[in-house]
């Protein structure tokens, strides 16, 4: 036996593990290191283990009772990072309304200081999911607004928040996104098809109508209220 | 065990690979009627997350192995369109607990087998309730729901001084998924083996279609269903939730697209692709199930018991034109934050935060300035924007340790700027927070030497 190597993972005397330097940690330790190398669980040792872990869940239980812990998802982390690297300008501003502790839920408010609504101030609501930046975060503009990519109900036509999300872009890229829309309306994605038409064939009109939208009254049926 | 001995046959199978020694088994395998048995003792107590397509042949295939305390955890009940595949349910059980009505049936059929069955969402369990099992199957069909449950398993690894992960806390899964005739099994081992997080981005991202093009130009019939779904719905009901689980919901959006689609003279709306393009769902086909099941089934035997190796680490099997299997070894993310080691820090107890950013600063493995603290969704400090700045600024003063209310040993998740290859890079890290001298960590740091 003596002088008589075996693999403990695969029991091959001639495997190649062996020349692992790590005698000197402790044998489990060992063990340990070689699973994670060979991708195999040492499995006798799992039921085992099973047996020991109940008592010391017994033991532990009596002890002290296990105070429940908030675990954070990997969504919050990230968006945690999202969040406190945010480099608004000054038109944007970020609001938490259920506090410091809840950053899946927000608003942002655009005020933009150029072009067909300038000095508007417009609100967005934010959700974020469990499972960001794998899924886009779900962006409603909770003022009503006449634009040619908002819709009455607050639906945001920007691509980047459906079919060309990627998990690199981020809550900043989203937020310059949508201020982008307020410099830059455009007619060719249209969500109120009214608003495009009247900025593709009237952009004097297009913005007469902004301004009484924005103003607080009528644009043909539809009533806004004051947004300025 | 008096019955086992009187029924002999009952575990025939079972001791072939138990019973005897083998070439391929684990290095520690000791076969015999002892292992065999122990598979029914209390501590061996195996979870099923979800009573579904996977899950009703997960809770059969494990009880026919040998298991004995399984216990079963889904939020649904039984729909009419189950029961193709959801083979332990019958037409009178439509509308029942899924749970409840499999733990029952498998219970009826398989004497002997212990199935407690838990009718709620999976978010509504304590930690310790998932603490409890010996390892989890998981047969879901969302990414959300394997993030979290990844998320619980991975919360009760803990590393070592030297970073290796300790053997008492890993929790193994094992999670099936299937796609019509597309399929995967894998075995996580966290802190061994990559977890749910290390490979998310396995998962394609969800075909989602521009709003406009809904609005404006739709050209299929996913489009106009898609329309009533996310513009219609909002513009008709205002403030009312569309409810996915709701038929009456449903056959609104359905009748909406149907109407959309003559105005557009696009064919192929169908009260059933109504459904599936809603719920983003893939036809299940029977037959991928209980082949992607039998083979996690097969993995939670191999963990428990040893008598082989496990599966390394991720099998995707493709029956869709001939068949296809392969099993890929995917590698951990050595810095994920739900299961890497993260950076072990000692501290005082009198270190307060702003001393803990200090010290982050200057730690050589680190060297993060302008760092923003989170710890248990509880954000200690945040550099920016400036209204969390000033909500949080007045912890800076404040011991760390009673900000993490007096945990003595925890994680603690830091982002803010590092300097790599000269230049200035953002990142987020993991760390492993220990307060010197209080009780409860002596042990933690004789761990391993060092």
């Amino acid at each position: 036996m003596a002088g008589q190597y075996t693999c403990p993972i695969c029991s091959q005397a001639s495997c190649q593990r062996k020349r692992t330097k790590t005698r000197t940690i402790s044998v489990s330790l060992f063990i340990l290191r070689l699973l994670s190398l060979c991708g195999l669980f040492s499995s006798r040792t799992m039921i085992r283990l099973f047996k020991v872990k109940e008592k010391q869940r017994e033991l532990a239980e009596n002890a002290s009772g296990g105070a429940p812990v908030k675990k954070q998802s990997a969504g919050e982390l990230r968006l945690h990072k999202d969040i406190s690297e945010l480099n608004l300008p000054k038109s944007c501003n970020i609001q938490f309304p259920n506090g410091k502790d809840d950053l899946m839920n927000f608003e942002v408010s655009i005020r933009p200081d150029e072009g067909y609504y300038a000095s508007g101030t417009f609100l967005f609501s934010f959700q974020v999911s469990p499972i960001y930046p794998h899924e886009a975060p779900k962006v409603k503009c909770k003022t009503k607004v006449y634009h040619p990519n908002i819709d009455l109900e607050g639906n945001v036509c920007l691509n980047i928040l459906r079919e060309d999300w990627k998990p690199v872009l981020n809550i900043n890229t989203i937020i310059y996104g949508l201020y982008h829309l307020f410099t830059e309306p455009n007619y060719e994605d249209p969500l109120n098809h009214d608003a495009a038409a009247v900025l593709r064939d009237n952009p004097k009109m297009f913005e007469s109508n902004v301004r009484r939208a924005m103003a607080g009254g009528y644009v043909g049926q539809t009533y806004f209220p004051r947004s300025m | 065990m008096a019955d086992t001995s009187s029924q002999p046959s009952r575990s025939r199978d079972l001791d072939k690979l138990l019973l005897r020694p083998g070439n391929l088994v684990g290095a520690t395998f000791e076969p015999g009627p002892e292992l065999r048995d122990a598979l029914q003792e209390d501590f061996v107590k195996v979870l099923v997350v979800g009573a579904g397509g996977l899950g009703c042949e997960l809770l059969k295939d494990l009880a026919l192995s040998g298991f004995r305390n399984l216990e079963v955890i889904d939020m649904d009940r039984i729909e009419v369109t189950n029961l193709n595949r959801q083979f332990l349910f019958r037409l009178e059980d439509v509308g029942k607990p899924k749970a409840e009505v499999a733990a029952k049936r498998v219970k009826e059929r398989i004497s002997g087998v212990n199935i407690v069955p838990h009718f709620c969402r999976i978010e509504d369990k304590d930690i310790s309730f998932y603490s409890d099992f010996s390892i989890i199957a998981l047969g879901l069909d969302s990414i959300e729901a394997r993030s979290y449950i990844n998320g619980v398993a991975c919360s009760f690894l803990e590393y070592d001084s030297n970073d290796n992960p300790i053997e008492e806390t890993i929790k193994p899964m094992v999670d099936g998924g299937t796609e019509g005739f597309k399929g995967h099994a894998r075995v996580i081992l966290p802190g061994v083996t990559p977890c749910f997080e290390c490979t998310i981005w396995l998962f394609p991202p969800q075909v989602k279609f521009p709003l406009c093009t809904l609005a404006e130009t739709p050209r299929t019939a996913a489009h106009c269903i898609e329309y009533a779904h996310l513009i219609k719905w909002n513009e008709v009901h205002g403030g009312v939730a569309f409810d996915p689980d709701d038929p009456k919901h449903m056959k609104w959006v359905y009748d909406e697209a149907v109407k959309r689609a003559e105005l557009f003279g696009i064919p192929g709306v169908t009260y059933s692709l109504t459904q599936g393009v809603v719920k983003n769902i893939i036809p299940a086909i029977a037959s991928t199930n209980a082949i992607i099941s039998s083979a996690c089934a097969l993995e939670t035997l191999k963990i428990v018991t040893g008598c082989s190796k496990t599966l390394s680490n991720y099998l995707t099997y493709n029956g869709a034109e001939g068949l296809h299997t392969k099993v890929t070894e995917f590698e951990r993310d050595k810095d994920c934050l739900v299961c890497g080691p993260g950076v072990l820090i000692e501290l005082d107890t009198s270190v307060t935060l702003k001393k803990f950013m200090d010290i982050l600063e200057e730690h050589p493995k680190l060297q993060l300035s302008r760092a923003s603290v989170t710890h248990r969704g509880k954000n200690l400090y945040m550099q920016a924007p400036p209204i969390l700045e000033e909500m949080t600024r007045s912890n800076l003063s404040l011991p760390l340790l009673d900000l993490m209310d007096k945990v003595p040993k925890d994680v603690l998740h830091v982002n803010g700027t590092t300097v790599k290859k000269d230049e200035k890079v953002t990142c987020l890290r993991k760390l492993r927070v220990v307060f010197k001298g209080v009780d409860g960590v002596a042990d933690m740091d004789t761990a391993g030497g060092a």
